[in-house]
């Protein structure tokens, strides 16, 4: 196939011309550099090509004829030599996704349940966390701070007897598997435990980042509206659990939580809901033993793991 | 906003592949970017030529092949065309439909020297 143009037909033309195209149709905008404003790399002359030492590439030689467009990019618009259409065929986030699985790894060798925590600025996440630690002592935990500016939130985390990393993005509106690897050189031991990730109030960048956490929990308050799920929905399906936080403050509000689960739903038919309010406590014991849960069933995972491991070991004794 | 983070991503993955692929420079990027892949195609033009500025990539073109959504229904047993991660099936309002294409963000190939 034609690299410049998608066509099917243009299996070999001669001298890089065009010409040889059976059917009419143009492209709006070739790739030659000759199209280029910068005027320091107009169209090369093909024996520039030969010079410059590109050619081993560009023809595909039997005799005196030379084949242009058989080369392994298939490119044969004026100018354009074989090797300069480099095929990369790589994911934008590729290297994002790359520490991340670095990231996964190192939370499982350690055992430690990572949940990434998202929401928009102002949903609670803060005060969520702080009365989650007040009553989930059980192993050790740790957080990790996304905010564009500041230190006021790993401050009160602080407050609370727990380690907490700040990382300022600065500009960025989101954090990156990188930042959160350089974070986690910074905490004590957390075997068995569990590391929260709060990430930058944002429902919308967070959700392409992975920074290898087990679970995305998204956070929406009863203050937002119950349409943010089809706003946002990449957010809501990234997420496997949704805690609809400040309940309490439902009395007050025409907020409708039965629409707001099913545009959840919708978005995700997996999400898992749970209707928390930090200040009242409702919800906490579901949302305590939901991390509860997963972190055993994390450990048991890797005891299994490791004793599949063991055997293998065994058997070659 | 993250269209910022997408175009230094870009610029990485040029840099790292002049050194495998032997380039000084870059003329165009030709990118696949999926209708549901989160990103705003003006905005993403626009970081580009921010930062590409003072890099390999600087003046380079940015060429995008937008891909649209599309998504398996079970009770149809063909693809569907989607707008939202979300949408039913137009044909049957069937849900939830397994998304087959638009979650595309990649860098399909480059015109270099």
């Amino acid at each position: 196939m034609c690299t410049v143009c998608g066509c099917g037909e243009a299996e070999v033309s001669i001298e890089g011309h065009h010409d040889e195209h059976s059917h009419s149709h143009q492209h709006k905008e070739p790739y030659p550099n000759a199209t280029r404003d910068t005027g320091d790399s107009t169209a090369q002359p093909l024996d520039n090509c030969f010079n410059s030492g590109l050619n081993d590439a560009v023809e595909v030689g039997d005799g005196d004829n030379l084949h242009f467009g058989q080369g392994p990019a298939h490119a044969h618009a004026p100018g354009l030599s074989q090797t300069r259409m480099v095929q990369i065929e790589q994911d934008i986030l590729g290297k994002n996704d790359r520490y991340a699985l670095k990231n996964r790894q190192q939370f499982d060798a350690l055992s430690l349940f990572a949940l990434n925590l998202v929401s928009s600025p102002g949903s609670g996440k803060t005060s969520l966390l702080t009365t989650t630690i007040e009553q989930y002592k059980r192993c050790p935990i740790a957080v990790i701070e996304g905010d564009q500016q500041t230190t006021h939130d790993a401050e009160r985390i602080r407050a609370t007897g727990i380690q907490a990393v700040q990382v300022n993005t600065g500009k960025g509106c989101h954090l990156d598997a990188h930042m959160v690897g350089h974070a986690m050189a910074r905490l004590n031991d957390l075997s068995g435990g569990v590391l929260f990730i709060e990430n930058v109030g944002n429902l919308v960048c967070p959700a392409a980042f992975d920074l290898g956490e087990a679970h995305k929990v998204a956070i929406l308050s009863v203050t937002e509206g119950e349409d943010k799920p089809l706003k946002y929905p990449d957010m809501f399906y990234a997420a496997d659990l949704m805690l609809l936080n400040k309940v309490d403050l439902l009395p007050y509000l025409d907020f409708d939580v039965a629409q707001c689960i099913t545009a959840a739903k919708r978005v995700n038919p997996k999400i898992q809901v749970i209707q928390i309010s930090a200040r009242s406590g409702e919800g906490m014991p579901e949302w305590l033993n939901w991390i509860e849960q997963h972190r055993v069933a994390r450990i048991q995972q890797r005891i299994a793991q490791l004793s599949e491991q063991t055997s293998r070991l065994q058997a070659m004794l | 906003m993250h269209e910022m983070s997408i175009c230094e991503g870009i610029i990485q993955v040029l840099q790292d592949q002049a050194v495998s692929q032997h380039y000084r420079r870059v003329n165009t990027v030709c990118i696949e970017v999926g209708a549901l892949a989160m990103v705003e195609v003006d905005a993403l033009r626009f970081c580009f030529e921010a930062v590409a500025r003072d890099s390999l990539a600087q003046g380079a073109r940015l060429d995008i092949i937008e891909l649209s959504g599309q998504a398996w229904c079970q009770q149809c047993a063909k693809t569907v065309a989607i707008t939202q991660r979300y949408d039913a099936c137009a044909e049957c309002g069937y849900l939830p439909l397994q998304i087959t294409q638009g979650d595309e963000l990649r860098i399909k190939e480059l015109e270099v020297e």
